[in-house]
């Protein structure tokens, strides 16, 4: 009796595509926040890309961000967005017979950029080499860890982002999401990136890294001078890298960045390449100078040299 | 006209007070300002070498203005080896052919003296060292030998030769590294 349906009254029928819509519907809607997340999820959620927003989209998003970090490390955190100083490029430059390897630039790294303390991310990574060998990449040790440095029949070779002219990072970003800016330096939109990593296996100097946890950074270390393009506190799942400190040398005047600053050897030089006055033009036009991995074509803003 | 004028006479008479000073080094023109050992003050050098802001030098504490205890005594140049006082002082430094005197000054303990007989002060050093050291001390003028912080594009604070480097045994000493990172193996 109940089952009196006949076939010629057409029963509930989904075509495939249908069906495929229904359910690229609901991913989507899964993708989306929560309906009761706070309004600050949904702003974060329709951001535009950073060179594409305005000066007031650009400003709201920076208030937003550093009442979200204010709040989130508990002391006033500020957020900038400075632009490229006209008429400046950066390079840098480091003295390989001074470096002794003792690590101190890599540890102010991670102090002034925010980076994760667990798990441990560093920009900085300094090689031992064998005198003998030269660079000799194949035998860098970067895990040698003796009482005193340096040790005899060694050389140490720091190696961070070499902020190159022709960055293979930047091409293969499938969604621009990195890019150089006017000054030289590549930088990282966190809230762009999808975190597909193309760029780190772009990189021939090993610069990039990704952020596989949610970055452990304690708040009494945090340092609340931030750049939105530089060392705010990074999301889970995004790449990041050095920048040259970009939230200090962007600055009029602007300060050396912090591995310059605490080398105790002074092996590292920082200044302008367009002035001819600056220390980095006086090392290029004076000393032995020389780029990692020159055959890329990837052409280094970052100098390595031997003062003696 | 007039304000070029007196801009003249301003250097004319900026130049009558600078020449006096730099000839007549009998006369102690600054005292030392500053406690010793108090590094970070920032102070200009003398009018030669203007450009370079150095902190104060790193005197032992206690042990500047030397002529507190020198001043009681009787100066002795022969070269011998100090047995009562400085005796600490080991010197590492071209030790055969170079002791005390040749940059200590005898007749004032505060000063250092170069090879002119130019007595200069002691944040005045790099010219001392640069006597011998010359092309090092070019790159030190250019920041490119030593440490060089401050501004990129603005003022730079330069170190003296010193602070780095002891003086009487000057090589850079061997520094303990800071931890290697995790290995990929032991992070979780």
């Amino acid at each position: 009796m109940s089952n009196q349906e006949s076939r010629a009254t057409p029963a509930f029928r989904m075509s495939r595509r249908k069906m495929m819509k229904g359910v690229a519907a609901v991913l989507g809607a899964l993708a989306l926040p929560e309906k009761d997340a706070p309004a600050s999820v949904w702003e974060s959620f329709f951001q535009k890309h950073f060179r594409e927003m305005s000066k007031p989209e650009l400003e709201k998003v920076l208030a937003r961000l550093e009442k979200e970090y204010s709040e989130k490390y508990r002391k006033a955190v500020k957020v900038r967005a400075t632009p490229p100083i006209e008429g400046v490029l950066y390079g840098y430059g480091l003295d390989l017979s001074r470096c002794i390897g003792c690590r101190r630039c890599v540890y102010a790294c991670v102090q002034e950029n925010n980076q994760s303390r667990d798990p441990q991310i560093h920009y900085i990574r300094v090689l031992q080499l064998n005198k003998e060998r030269g660079v000799d990449l194949e035998e860098a040790e970067h895990y040698y860890n003796p009482s005193k440095v340096p040790e005899k029949g060694h050389f140490y070779m720091p190696v961070q982002c070499h902020q190159c002219e022709n960055p293979p990072c930047t091409k293969v970003c499938p969604v621009q999401a990195t890019w150089k800016e006017r000054d030289g330096i590549v930088v990282v939109d966190y809230n762009w990136c999808i975190g597909c990593r193309y760029c780190m296996a772009a990189c021939p100097y090993g610069a990039r890294h990704f952020n596989w946890k949610k970055p452990g950074l304690p708040a009494a270390e945090m340092n609340p001078e931030t750049h939105y393009l530089g060392n705010r506190p990074r999301p889970v799942g995004v790449v990041e890298k050095c920048t040259y400190c970009i939230q200090r040398v962007r600055n009029t005047p602007g300060r050396y960045t912090a591995c310059v600053e605490i080398c105790p050897v002074g092996a590292r030089k920082f200044g302008n390449l367009l002035d001819p006055e600056s220390e980095i033009r006086y090392i290029i036009e004076n000393k032995r100078v020389f780029i990692l991995k020159e055959d890329l074509n990837t052409r280094p803003k970052f100098y390595y040299f031997y003062a003696t | 006209m007039k304000r070029e004028r007196s801009r003249c006479a301003f250097l004319l008479g900026a130049l009558a007070l600078v020449l006096p000073l730099a000839a007549g080094s009998a006369v102690a023109a600054r005292a030392p300002e500053g406690k010793p050992g108090a590094v970070g003050k920032v102070r200009t050098a003398s009018a030669e070498e203007k450009q370079f802001a150095v902190p104060t030098p790193p005197f032992t504490p206690g042990i500047f203005p030397c002529s507190e205890c020198h001043k009681e005594m009787k100066p002795n140049p022969t070269r011998r080896e100090l047995k009562d006082e400085h005796t600490n002082i080991v010197l590492n430094h071209a030790q055969g052919q170079r002791w005390c005197l040749d940059c200590h000054d005898i007749s004032n303990r505060d000063k250092l003296h170069l090879v002119s007989g130019e007595k200069i002060g002691f944040d005045e050093s790099y010219r001392l060292c640069g006597q011998c050291h010359g092309d090092k001390y070019r790159d030190w003028k250019v920041g490119v030998h030593g440490k060089r912080t401050g501004m990129w594009n603005g003022e730079k604070q330069y170190l003296l030769c010193v602070h780095c480097h002891n003086p009487h045994d000057p090589r850079f000493k061997p520094l303990a590294p800071l931890p290697p990172p995790t290995r990929p193996e032991n992070v979780k």
